[in-house]
């Protein structure tokens, strides 16, 4: 039995073990329906040609983890950002771990999808917000169709939150292989203020397969910085669908950082519903190995005067792959958009890939879109200077590289975020400055 | 300290160095002019360790040793330093911490502990002193976005940090003011000894009113042409470098 058959068969005995009276229940099951129609994607979609995830669908995956596990916080201290307040939404192999968590009630919830599926009180919420900005695409309604834990954020209006919420999926591989489906709901009311950090962490190197879906939801003069920091074993693999649906005036920012993993896909997907909108898409990417990280980006201007920045660096080793395919569509209604795209790679080995594609769809006459796209090596002359004042190879290499990259942190707002991409940049091009970079 | 014997170079097997013999003793000053592409730049590169240029005959001797095979760092370890005639821009990583990796590292190569951070903040601070810099500047992303005078202050800085043996000054005074080209020499000048030596290379007289060679040298279609004292660089000066083609040609 293939992992497509064993999921849909699944489905029914997932669907009959929890809440069948929710209202998502005809949501999932039509999201099963679609999932059985369209299956994984293959690489003969357009948007699917550069990864293939043939290899990584061949594993036993188990579908529900049979019991639950354990892990204490002292174990898994470094994947936490874990020198500032934070609230925590922590996931052990796919179930709530309540033990590392610091979740609230307290003018904001920060709780559990679990919780908002079946409780009463979250009801309404759920009804005008879960699945009404996801795609309808195979994997997003895979995702949709197990729908039952991850991260449940709800702001209401004109509230600042001061700490930033962490939102971590660890998984331990007590299973031989293991497939997640977190889903995450955030809705910020207006003149509200949210920054999350969101990361995927296996422990050992047991083969995962993580299929995310998180949709955003930003009101009125919203503000809402999403970090994205994906550094996992070898053998976890991760599918990032993010929707992001704007109103008007909102400012939204997600940050992915691509460090590790096996394949990394993110379908990032920001739509902006009202006037004044910002959005901004940033990306570091530095692998090597057979690592692969692909960014397939779409920002859809819907309304006028509304601006989009997307900014992604990457650096490839070895025998790595990258793509970056990014989609700007600017309707007929949409004048005078500002929507810039830069994509700047360097291929470190001749054997590293990159594909670069940007798409820009523009039906509206009066607008200003950029794109732009490098792919090159170290600059020789610049080797050259640092070599020159003492600064040995490897090292000189890492500064030129850090020097790359370094303009996506400047609009990272959470200085120990900064800090802590800096370590794991510096880890990756296994360099010791003497400074933080 | 540096010796050259008949040293031959090329860049993609274009041949640049044709023959160069030069000796620099401890505390001497030595002056390299010459029309433009005549090799000066070429030199100080394959001085300092540049890969992109091969040597196809002769040595290069520091201290004795034949430098041939060491990497420009390892000759920078050494106490070689080359002031850039186009600094480059590294975003991102101050000047001080781009000073403190380039110390420690030669630090580390040399079986030494780090430099203690207050003993390099007074280094720091004595340094900038000497070449007019302010702290700010210090702070600021390693010559991005610096003009020309600063990234010019901002190599002889480098080299106040590093105190180097030999210090190569490529072409130094272009694209410096007076006030600007004063500060520089005087660093230059402060920083001498009896000890270390400074091959300035550069296409005018202007600079060595300031930083005086003992000798200066005219290296012309990639040999050195003629040598004297710091008087051929006034007759340079004065009369160009058409005299010098001529009395090669005829």
């Amino acid at each position: 039995m293939d992992l497509k058959e064993k999921l849909v068969s699944s489905f029914m005995a997932f669907e009959n073990r929890i809440d069948v009276d929710a209202p998502v229940h005809q949501i999932r099951n039509e999201a099963i329906k679609i999932f059985e129609t369209t299956g994984f994607p293959s690489k003969k979609d357009e948007a699917w040609k550069y990864t293939s995830l043939n290899s990584i669908l061949k594993q036993d995956y188990s579908v529900f983890p049979k019991q639950e596990h354990a892990l204490e916080f002292s174990d898994v201290k470094p994947y936490f950002i874990h020198d500032i307040d934070a609230y925590k939404i922590i996931f052990i192999d796919g179930k709530y771990s309540s033990h590392l968590s610091q979740t609230t009630h307290d003018g904001i919830d920060a709780c559990l999808m679990s919780s908002a599926l079946t409780k009463p009180k979250y009801r309404l919420v759920i009804e005008n917000y879960f699945n009404k900005a996801a795609s309808k695409d195979g994997l997003t309604s895979l995702n949709t169709a197990f729908a039952n834990e991850g991260a449940y954020i709800h702001i209401p209006k004109n509230k600042v939150v001061e700490k930033p919420i962490q939102i971590i999926h660890f998984s331990t591989g007590k299973e031989a292989a293991l497939m997640l489906q977190p889903r995450n709901l955030i809705v910020v009311g207006e003149n509200s203020h949210v920054q999350i950090i969101e990361r995927h962490q296996s422990l050992t190197d047991h083969p995962v397969l993580t299929n995310s879906v998180t949709e955003i939801f930003a009101s009125k003069r919203a503000i809402v910085d999403y970090y994205k920091i994906q550094n996992d074993n070898q053998n976890a693999s991760l599918i990032d669908n993010t929707f992001v649906s704007q109103k008007q005036e909102s400012h939204c920012s997600v940050h992915t950082f691509s460090f590790g993993g096996k394949l990394t896909r993110n379908n990032l997907n920001f739509f902006q519903n009202g006037e004044r909108i910002d959005s901004t898409l940033n990306g570091i990417t530095i692998i090597g190995d057979k690592q692969h990280v692909d960014h397939n980006t779409l920002v859809h201007h819907i309304e006028p005067n509304c601006e989009s920045h997307q900014d992604y660096k990457g650096i490839f080793a070895d025998n790595s792959t990258g793509v970056f395919n990014g989609k700007v569509i600017v309707n007929k209604e949409a004048q005078k958009t500002n929507a810039f795209q830069s994509n700047n790679n360097i291929l470190l080995s001749d054997k590293a890939t990159i594909n670069s594609k940007p798409q820009l769809e523009i039906f509206a006459d009066d607008v200003k879109c950029s794109h732009g796209c490098t792919i090159g090596q170290l600059d020789e002359s610049a080797m050259f200077y640092l070599r020159s004042r003492g600064i040995p190879q490897k090292e000189a290499k890492a500064l030129l590289m850090y020097a790359f990259s370094n303009n996506v942190l400047d609009s990272v707002k959470i200085p120990e975020v900064k800090t802590r991409i800096n370590k794991l940049i510096a880890t990756k091009l296994g360099v010791n400055l003497g400074f933080d970079l | 300290m540096l010796k050259i014997n008949n040293l031959h170079a090329s860049v993609e097997d274009k041949a640049i160095l044709k023959g160069i013999n030069l000796e620099v003793k401890p505390g001497e000053v030595h002056a390299i002019m010459g029309p433009n592409g005549s090799g000066k730049s070429t030199l100080s590169s394959v001085i300092a360790g540049k890969e992109e240029y091969e040597v196809t005959d002769g040595e290069i001797f520091f201290d004795q040793e034949n430098i041939e095979e060491l990497s420009a760092e390892e000759r920078a370890h050494k106490g070689i330093f080359l002031s850039f005639q186009y600094p480059v821009e590294i975003p991102g990583v101050s000047v001080t911490n781009f000073m403190k990796t380039a110390i420690n590292e030669t630090r580390k190569a040399k079986g030494l502990e780090d430099m203690p951070a207050n003993e390099m903040l007074k280094l720091i601070r004595e340094k900038s002193e000497l070449l007019e810099i302010d702290r700010k500047f210090l702070s600021r992303s390693l010559n991005e976005g610096f003009s020309g005078g600063e990234k010019k202050r901002n190599e002889i800085f480098q080299m106040a940090m590093l105190e180097p043996k030999l210090a190569i000054l490529d072409e130094t005074d272009s694209g410096l003011d007076i006030d600007a080209l004063r500060i520089v020499a005087n660093g230059v000048n402060k920083l001498k000894s009896k000890d270390n030596a400074v091959v300035v290379i550069t296409h005018y007289q202007r600079l060595l009113d300031y930083i005086v060679p003992d000798f200066v040298h005219v290296l012309y279609n990639g040999r050195i042409v003629k040598s004297g004292g710091k008087e051929l660089a006034h007759e340079l000066e004065e009369k160009g470098y058409d005299w010098i083609k001529e009395e090669i040609n005829s």
